[in-house]
């Protein structure tokens, strides 16, 4: 099982991440206007430079003899997690999702956005598997290119999360007093005010955009990520090692980079592991108020606000991004709760 | 207590203002003239000019803020869709809204602490295993999903609830008819989550000690696991009912678009749509008030359970 997860992501993630990785950037680069091309594109990215740093951790991680403290962390909580079935389970589903979403282009022959006025609306059929919709649209292209979209989107929102709410905790736990006060008071403001209606707003001032989306999301969740790194922060930073380093005057930024920050790896992991599911959750449901990703873009919440107006003719145009949506979480939330349990940490859900 | 709770209650005042200020400002960054903003696509040359007047537009911001919130108070503020005043536009949608979230919050709590109560009691039974399942599914599934599937069963092939709308008061057959389904996938997820922790608190205490006294001494077994257990578990609980509010905010806006439930929430969608923005500055404000409220009483509802609280 274990040998099986690492070749699954060690032998393709490389090879695609060499394929497309230059052509992502460039197509970053240099194509700032197309914008479905900019966001397929570097959710694309993103997830092939994911897969490639978790090939290069697991590939070091099975040479390196060095540091033997943190190698004997890190397989420990491998070992834990490889033990856990659930959790096992849900990565190798999330994999297979992963792959689904970076090679639906060569998986289906159809386009997401085409229409195919000759077949409108119709069931599962052997050229299109899952369907078409209302615009004569395949239902299957549109759902692993929504796969790709959601993804994408998901995991750079928890990603700049984790390191701007990781920022934050560090900050008013290493400074502590004032510094603490005043940042946790307006991060305290930040979150009385529900997430959905602070989107709203946004939305309603500034207008929808994928960029837009991703910055909204991605501070969604600041305070949690603030409180639990201040709370580990404020645990580690008066042990006798962080003095010395102080005393023989190390720098705060190395004395953060070197001490505080590995000691606060495992919450991060949690937390972060945790709200991916959430996240894309909460980007489903912004899409599907049309405040998300803009139509004609493929988006599952956006497919099941349609499928929601043609229920009485096609059930799949709602069952398919609905079951989707739920995949997905279900299997990010097995996986976050197997790597809580695996780091055996006092986080509760 | 009663100190703790004034000086919460008057903690609500700077929060507010802050509040206000927050949205004032993120509508402030609406690009063009602010009077054709608040005024719509359609004004005339005069009627901006009023405008500018009214909301004291070519003064500094904090002048300007407050001659928004004055606006606010006094209803000067107008809905350009409606037009009609903001307060009065949220108000007359605040009864279905409240009545929504009052029975999700209901219905979820009645449901989920006695199945987490009986999960944990009855570790790895069949029934500890179904309402784990379901409650696992209940924090994976998007709202709206749930909202279609169930009413392509109920009302689609079924057809024995309607499909959307407000069928008046709560209190009469026709508004409990569409009340039902709303209700039940609004509450779905708080019903989740608070039967896991509800399984999981218990558990960690019915390990305690002092259960295990309470037995020894041959106290009734519903009262070791009511009054000895579930007392001390009901702390975790009350926190993380506090920290699923917000959740059930979000869960309104999208059961109230999926069911078109004439409710703020969806209010506040549509005014995004119609460009409206006098009206999403009232209902974000309200809104926010009303969880500002919410939290509050479930912080004060925490102190209450919890003598040990320190009231600083």
């Amino acid at each position: 099982m274990n040998k099986i997860i690492i070749y699954m992501t060690i032998l393709p993630g490389i090879g695609i991440f060499y394929l497309f990785m230059p052509s992502s950037l460039l197509l970053l680069l240099f194509l700032p206007k197309a914008d479905e091309d900019l966001i397929s594109y570097g959710a694309f990215g993103t997830l092939t430079a994911i897969l490639f740093i978790i090939s290069i951790a697991m590939a070091r991680h099975r040479q390196q003899k060095k540091s033997l403290q943190m190698r004997g962390a890190w397989e420990l909580m491998w070992r834990r997690l490889a033990r856990n079935r659930t959790a096992m389970a849900s990565m190798m589903v999330l994999i297979a999702l992963i792959y689904l979403a970076i090679l639906a282009p060569f998986i289906t022959p159809h386009d997401p956005l085409e229409s195919d006025w000759g077949a409108l609306s119709q069931g599962i059929s052997s050229t299109h598997w899952l369907g078409t919709d209302d615009m004569g649209r395949d239902i299957f292209a549109r759902n692993l290119f929504g796969i790709r979209v959601a993804m994408g989107i998901g995991i750079t929102a928890v990603f700049l999360n984790t390191i701007t709410g990781t920022f934050f905790g560090i900050v008013a736990g290493y400074y502590g007093g004032r510094t603490d006060n005043v940042i946790m008071r307006l991060l305290e403001i930040w979150n009385s005010i529900p997430f959905i209606l602070l989107a709203i707003a946004i939305m309603a001032a500034l207008g929808t955009g994928i960029g837009k989306l991703i910055i909204i999301v991605s501070l969604s969740n600041l305070m949690a990520f603030a409180r639990i790194i201040r709370g580990s922060v404020m645990a580690v930073k008066d042990l006798d090692y962080v003095s010395a380093a102080r005393v023989i005057g190390i720098s705060d930024t190395v004395i953060i980079v070197r001490h505080i920050i590995p000691n606060c790896i495992s919450p991060i992991l949690v937390l972060s592991s945790l709200s991916i599911g959430e996240t894309i959750l909460i980007i489903a449901g912004l899409s599907f108020l049309g405040l998300g990703i803009q139509p004609p873009m493929p988006s599952l919440g956006g497919m099941l606000s349609n499928g929601q107006q043609f229920l009485h003719e096609n059930l799949l145009m709602s069952v398919v991004p609905g079951v989707t949506i739920l995949m997905i979480v279900l299997s990010f939330n097995l996986f976050g709760d197997g790597v809580r349990d695996a780091l055996d940490s006092r986080l509760d859900s | 207590m009663l100190n703790y709770t004034i000086r919460r209650i008057l903690l609500l005042i700077p929060l507010l203002f802050f509040i206000s200020a927050m949205i004032f400002g993120i509508l402030k960054l609406t690009p063009g003239d602010p009077a054709v903003v608040l005024l719509g696509d359609r004004a005339t040359e005069e009627s901006i000019e009023l405008t500018r007047e009214k909301y004291a537009l070519n003064k500094p911001l904090h002048i300007q803020y407050m001659k928004m919130m004055a606006n606010f108070f006094t209803g000067e503020l107008q809905s350009i869709y409606y037009k009609e005043n903001v307060i009065m536009v949220v108000l007359k949608r605040m009864i279905p809204t409240l009545e929504l979230g009052f029975t999700a919050l209901i219905l979820a709590l009645v449901v989920s602490i006695p199945a987490g109560i009986i999960s944990a009691v009855k570790r790895n039974s069949i029934f500890d295993y179904a309402s784990m399942t379901t409650a696992l599914f209940g924090i994976s599934i998007p709202v709206f999903f749930t909202g279609i599937l169930l009413i392509y069963l109920f009302a689609v092939k079924l057809r024995i609830l309607p499909a959307s709308g407000y069928g008046g008061s709560m209190f009469t057959l026709d508004g409990i008819r569409h009340l039902l389904m709303p209700a039940f996938v609004l509450s779905f997820t708080l019903m989740a989550s608070t039967t896991r922790i509800t399984r999981s608190s218990m558990l960690d205490v019915l390990k305690e000690d002092y259960v295990r006294t309470a037995r020894a001494k041959g106290v009734k077994e519903s009262t070791v696991i009511l009054g000895h257990a579930f007392k001390n578990a009901l702390m975790p609980i009350t926190t993380n009912v506090g920290n699923q509010i917000a959740r059930l905010f979000a869960g309104a806006v999208l059961t109230e678009t999926v069911f078109a439930w004439p409710g703020v929430g969806r209010l506040a969608v549509n005014a995004i749509f119609r460009r409206d923005e006098p009206l999403v500055f009232g209902c974000v404000l309200i809104l926010s008030v009303i969880y500002v409220v919410v939290n509050l009483m479930v912080d004060l509802f925490y102190g209450f359970i919890n003598p040990r609280v320190k009231y600083e």
